[in-house]
């Protein structure tokens, strides 16, 4: 990969380091022990089952619709939200895990017109997402605590498939289920420091989009989805 | 739109504010809403001062060490590809960006919210080389379909508008037919905005905080215009103001955390977005080239002085909705499109006592802003040690005009200044009032309140009241509360 240019910036931090009395910037800073660390007190001891409970819970606070399923239900449980949501088109992400649970040969079954987000047709795949009525992906990381599903966009994982149809669907396998942001940020503080590469877009995505800027006043759906559904599914 | 916003003159902003009924309402809903949100979110939390604490703590690391975690940043910008830019000055940093877009031969370029941009004039620099600039939050979109009416607060920028007024804006401008049901406005501008997006070359957004050990920048955001602006155009150019940094994901963890709760009472908002240079050339959707501008601006005047600390703000906006002067005057008074608290310790130092001198007496040094702060600013300490250091310079005879706004014993001195500031006092004190005790105390006076009342001030001065009662000739009058 080219390299990108840096430009002022030895002047720049010249300034700051007469200021602050810092080192060379290119000898290494150590964190210090921070005093306290309230992050990992919370949900502390509460197992799989019960964090499935707190993410249901939390549904209600942020306008989004639960289900739990096991894998063989799952396209009964994703054809009742279809239908409830009036969906007629679908558009979802090029991820093996669509394959590996069959959750592709259902959804073209369903008489519905469907598109697999194509990377090397972007313009038709954002085309077909835009005027989509739902847009499905799996979660790969899942907060109890917020109800965030954690999406590690990339190669055939379009950006566009959570954020341009008029609803949007999560699956999250139930192993995905952790107890807050803490333990995403430290499986990414970990990928980092092993010097591997990390998603150029992670979306940490807490239902559907809203917005409080006319007084104050609650509006869920602006730019983003309208609609957001959730479907735990067991077993994966 | 300039860091000075309105009127010049301090007392015509506050004067404007205190006769804007609509103003006032509406400020006082949202502070009340907005107060409640963060304390049910701290307490459900649990713990909140320990996160309080550990919040100060990386804030103070991170600005302790900015030169290390800055040049950290930018190596891993320009590894993945991205173009890193250090500007010292609003025009350097303007310069940089209208170079981009030059080279782009962009006509349209999309805005998520940015507070850094506001403060260099950023579209207007753009709107000079004749691009269209198209601001997509919601309330960023209202206020510039509204003549570019300047932002009132950090976080909700069109607060100081209700509902009928927004309405008559979208009709005016955008023939809007519509009622004024803000779901019904929000899916206008939806629409309409859905236009821009996809015909938008060039995507700018601010930046809530940038990860240093691996180049990422995390935007907070609720509407998802910010996640558009970072999707369909080719080019994204993102501008931070330079201490907008914390170490590292672990880090970034501690304060979005905070930042959520304590701006408007989420565990998190719908869209936390952590994006990590240009897109891989195997993915679809993402710009294709990636441009950072770090700002300066004035912020390293701060370094090294008993200020260092309001560099640690995360702008979350608590202090600006629990200040009792913010309440009554609105976000326009201030002069400065950093109001309330923050505002006032802050617009001096990135611009002068000269342009800013009356701010820091904008403050009743209650003391609540302070105990809001999730990262424990003390920002009525730092309030007055701005008025120590404008009564230095102003006897030093370095202000160019005389301080308007000085404390009880110069005020007073003044006839028309201590009128207006004892007009302002039983103003001030009415909303947490009932009859005539404060029953619901902030700050400091909070812990008095708690275990017994606190008398309110009288509505009447004891001048009016002195002048009416020699007019009505009566001896022994009751002073009226």
């Amino acid at each position: 990969m080219t390299l990108g240019n840096i430009e002022n910036r030895e002047r720049f931090l010249s300034n700051i380091r007469d200021k602050i009395g810092g080192l060379s910037a290119d000898k290494p800073v150590q964190k210090p022990n921070w005093s306290t660390q309230p992050q990992y007190r919370v949900l502390k001891d509460q197992n799989q089952d019960q964090l499935i409970k707190v993410l249901k819970d939390q549904c209600k606070h942020i306008h989004t619709d639960f289900y739990h399923t096991d894998e063989q239900h799952l396209d009964e449980t994703l054809n009742e939200i279809f239908e409830e949501y009036g969906v007629r088109s679908i558009v979802y992400t090029c991820d093996s895990r669509f394959q590996d649970h069959k959750v592709d040969t259902s959804l073209k079954q369903s008489g519905l017109d469907t598109w697999e987000w194509d990377d090397n047709e972007k313009e038709a795949s954002i085309q077909f997402s835009e005027k989509a009525d739902v847009g499905i992906t799996f979660s790969d990381i899942t907060l109890a605590e917020s109800g965030t599903v954690v999406l590690f966009n990339g190669q055939g994982k379009g950006r566009s498939v959570s954020l341009l149809p008029q609803n949007y669907i999560a699956i999250i396998p139930k192993s995905t289920i952790v107890k807050r942001m803490t333990q995403a940020t430290e499986k990414i503080h970990k990928q980092v420091e092993n010097g591997e590469d990390i998603s150029s877009c992670i979306n940490f995505i807490t239902g559907p989009s809203n917005s409080a800027d006319i007084e104050m006043n609650l509006i869920v759906g602006v730019h983003g989805p309208i609609r957001a559904a959730y479907v735990v599914v067991d077993d994966i | 739109m300039p860091m000075q916003i309105g009127e010049k003159e301090f007392k015509q902003r506050v004067t404007k504010g205190l006769d804007d009924n609509f103003m006032r309402g509406a400020v006082r809903s949202a502070q009340g809403r907005l107060q409640n949100n963060r304390a049910s979110a701290a307490d459900e939390l649990g713990d909140w001062e320990d996160w309080r604490t550990l919040g100060k703590e990386i804030r103070q690391h991170t600005i302790e060490h900015l030169d290390y975690y800055l040049h950290q940043l930018s190596e891993k910008v320009a590894e993945l590809g991205g173009n890193v830019f250090f500007a010292e000055t609003a025009e350097e940093a303007n310069e940089y960006v209208k170079n981009v877009v030059k080279s782009k031969n962009a006509k349209k370029i999309a805005k998520s919210k940015s507070m850094v941009t506001e403060e260099i004039s950023m579209n207007e620099a753009l709107e000079e080389l004749g691009c269209d600039v198209v601001e997509t939050d919601l309330g960023e979109y209202i206020l510039q379909m509204d003549d570019h009416d300047p932002p009132s607060h950090i976080v909700a920028p069109a607060l100081h508008k209700n509902k009928e007024q927004i309405r008559d804006v979208f009709r005016d401008k955008l023939g809007y037919e519509k009622t004024e049901k803000p779901e019904e406005l929000a899916l206008f501008a939806r629409e309409k905005l859905r236009e821009e997006f996809l015909s938008a070359e060039v995507g700018i957004t601010g930046c809530n905080f940038a990860v240093a050990e691996s180049g990422s920048f995390a935007l907070v955001t609720n509407e998802g215009n910010a996640r558009m602006v970072t999707t369909l155009p080719e080019t994204q150019i993102t501008v931070m103001g330079m201490e907008r940094i914390v170490p590292g994901w672990e880090e970034l963890d501690i304060v979005v955390s905070l930042l959520t709760r304590a701006a408007v009472g989420q565990k998190l908002t719908s869209y936390i977005t952590a994006l990590t240079g240009p897109k891989q050339s195997e993915e679809g959707d993402g710009p294709e080239e990636f441009h950072l501008v770090i700002v300066d601006n004035g912020r390293s005047k701060i370094l090294g002085t008993e200020f260092q600390e309001a560099l640690h703000c995360i702008r979350c906006a608590a202090c600006i909705n629990v200040c009792p002067v913010y309440r009554h005057v609105g976000g326009h008074a201030y002069g400065s499109i950093y109001p309330g608290p923050i505002g006032a310790v802050l617009s001096p130092l990135l611009s002068d006592y000269d342009e800013y001198k009356d701010l820091p007496y904008a403050s009743s040094l209650c003391g609540a802003c302070t105990e809001v702060c999730p990262v424990k600013i003390p920002l009525h300490e730092q309030l007055i040690a701005h008025r120590r250091n404008i009564i230095e310079e102003d006897k030093k005879g370095s202000l160019a005009e005389k301080v308007a706004m000085k404390g009880f014993g110069q005020m007073a001195g003044s006839a028309n200044l201590y009128q207006m500031a004892t007009k302002m006092a039983p103003i001030l004190s009415t909303p947490f009032s009932s009859k005539n005790q404060i029953r619901k105390g902030l700050g400091p006076l909070k812990h008095w309140t708690e275990s017994r009342d606190f008398p309110k001030p009288a509505n009447e001065s004891f001048r009016s009241w002195f002048k009416q009662r020699n007019k009505r000739g009566v001896q022994h009058d009751v002073r009226k509360h």
